[in-house]
């Protein structure tokens, strides 16, 4: 039977507010377990949760950038659950009025371009976090506990792992560019569930789906659904059925192992939360909030392709993220030629990122610094060999004055024909034979000579003075 | 009957909650009786009148997003059996099992 798998994503974004959803206490990572909580968080008896408002615009800048429609009546839910990551037993949620719905986002698997649905994207409170001990026990840190998400549902559009693995990549990537969240995976400020069926080719109804848990990277999750795929496949393959059920990918062997048969959605007994009056969202302020998203990733690539003749591949590297796209922007904005800022940041800077494994806030470089160095460069201050030290220390050790710090460091290009033809006549006068090979037109000669004034200089000769100069002397002799 | 004793047992598990054998019976027809009773409103004529979603009259109530300090750890851990380094030691759990968040 030829099958086709059908896939659709859950995805969790942790919003970075400074406080939690529905209480004062702080939503940071990395304090002390539980001390960023509050009798709000634990939910102690006659405690009043109360909205946090930048978690609903938040939300709705998040919707919006996946071209979702913005409920103007949308509520809370209670989901109830227990389970010691919540102390509450219950998880204050969205069940039938999510803050977002009909969105859709554009993904690119290997240059084949595809509209992915997007369900829904509603609003919720992340849950504390469990480690487990090998001791019989397991040890609760509530700090999570409260902390603003938001849940992106998208349409089972998905046909493969690799689209999967796109789609997440572009919800990273717009997410990430309006600046709610950090969308780090590692982190665990993005998360990742996916639904996958298996059905035969053109069959329109979907199969029997199983839910698969803690996909915790990108490779993980193609990783999972890869060996799901095959599971499904095995099991319909020899005349089976597939169990409705939750599954756990395991890292160490790259399997998925099943964690429960799945509960219906029944067994959460959802209910309008009653602690959380309705919210009524105006068309005024749906507006403004799109007025505030910054220029997303498609806009500023075409712009750059337009404006600055970027090729889109480098159009494409430079946007795609929104650290590297800003600093671009900064560079060209103070003064650098965007193909040479855009060179720059595509060479020697990511090669330095790669091989240090840092981002660039972590490194010293500004835009400021890099745009200065650029321009010396371009009037000749600097020979392009000295500007890959220069570049090694503007990134390790900073500098507000490029200029200032090439002059200290003796590293200005001997350009003046003052000073370098002593030098020039001098390599001439050990050089004779070499004068008599390039009067033969042997051109390798030439270069033999720049060779030589170079290391005479110690590299800081500029090299097309020292060619012009040494064609001239040579002609006179 | 609107309760047999399925649901029965499917509530008080979801509840947590312990029923002996014997009560069940009981349980079934009580809460079947409730439900009957509840049940009468649907004899009133609801025709026109809009759907209520909360009980609440009031519309956004929220607040700015400003922090304040976490509640003193040693106050909260006054209702914690057990502890252990700061955080709250509970019998062991499979990975992730319940989290729904």
């Amino acid at each position: 039977m030829n099958l086709e798998p059908v896939i659709g994503l859950e995805v969790h974004v942790e919003l970075k507010t400074d406080s939690k959803m529905f209480s004062p206490s702080p939503a940071h990572f990395g304090a002390e377990p539980n001390t960023n909580t509050n009798v709000i968080d634990w939910g102690h008896p006659g405690v009043l949760p109360v909205v946090n408002k930048r978690a609903i615009e938040f939300g709705m800048k998040a919707a919006l950038t996946l071209n979702c429609s913005i409920a103007n009546e949308t509520k809370f839910d209670r989901k109830n659950y227990f389970y010691p990551d919540n102390p509450k037993a219950y998880q204050i949620s969205q069940f039938d009025q999510p803050i977002g719905y009909d969105g859709w986002i554009e993904i690119d698997v290997k240059g084949e371009k595809k509209k992915i649905r997007i369900e829904r994207v509603h609003l919720e409170e992340d849950a504390g976090k469990n480690t487990h001990g090998d001791d019989g026990s397991s040890y609760v840190d509530l700090n999570r506990q409260g902390t603003p998400l938001i849940e992106i549902v998208s349409e089972a559009d998905m046909r493969s792992p690799e689209e999967a693995q796109a789609y997440l990549d572009t919800v990273k990537q717009l997410i990430q560019f309006t600046g709610v969240s950090d969308v780090k995976m590692q982190e665990g400020s993005m998360r990742c569930d996916a639904n996958i069926s298996l059905r035969p080719v053109g069959q329109e109804e979907f199969g029997t789906k199983t839910e698969l848990k803690n996909l915790n990277s990108f490779n993980n999750v193609r990783k999972g659904l890869q060996h799901e795929i095959k599971r499904q496949e095995k099991i319909l393959n020899a005349g089976g059925a597939i169990q409705q059920e939750t599954r756990r990918f395991d890292e160490t062997t790259g399997e998925t192992i099943l964690m429960r048969v799945k509960e219906g959605s029944s067994d959460y007994r959802y209910f309008p939360e009653p602690d959380i009056p309705n919210l009524e969202i105006s068309n005024d302020w749906i507006d403004d909030v799109r007025a505030s998203l910054p220029e997303m990733p498609k806009e500023r690539m075409e712009r750059y392709v337009k404006d600055y003749k970027l090729p889109e591949y480098d159009a494409g590297v430079l946007t795609a993220t929104v650290e590297m796209s800003d600093f671009f922007q900064e560079t060209v904005d103070h003064g650098a030629d965007p193909k040479q800022a855009s060179n720059w940041l595509m060479g020697e800077v990511s090669a330095y990122l790669n091989s240090e494994h840092k981002e660039l806030h972590d490194t010293q470089l500004t835009p400021k610094a890099l745009a200065e160095m650029i321009k010396l460069i371009a009037d000749g201050t600097i020979s392009s060999k000295i500007a890959k030290k220069v570049f090694k220390e503007l990134i390790t050790k900073g500098s507000d004055d490029v200029k200032a710090l090439v002059e200290d460091k003796g590293w200005v290009q001997l350009s003046d024909p003052a000073k370098l033809l002593p030098i020039i006549s001098e390599t001439l006068d050990q050089n004779e034979q070499s004068i008599e090979d390039y009067k033969n037109g042997k051109d390798r000669a030439l270069g033999f000579l720049v060779g030589n004034v170079m290391k005479q200089t110690r590299g800081k000769a500029n090299p097309g003075v020292v060619n012009k100069l040494l064609k001239e002397e040579m002609d006179k002799r | 009957m609107a309760i047999n004793e399925e649901t029965v047992k499917q509530v008080a598990k979801l509840a947590k909650l312990e029923i002996e054998e014997e009560s069940i019976h009981t349980f079934t027809k009580e809460l079947d009786r409730i439900v009957d009773m509840v049940e009468q409103l649907e004899e009133l004529d609801t025709e026109g009148v809009e759907g209520t979603y909360h009980g609440l009259p009031q519309k956004n109530v929220w607040r700015e997003d400003k922090v304040q300090q976490g509640t003193d750890r040693e106050a909260l851990f006054k209702n914690v059996k057990t502890r252990k380094d700061g955080y709250i030691e509970v019998p062991a759990m499979f990975d992730n099992g319940g989290s729904e968040a």
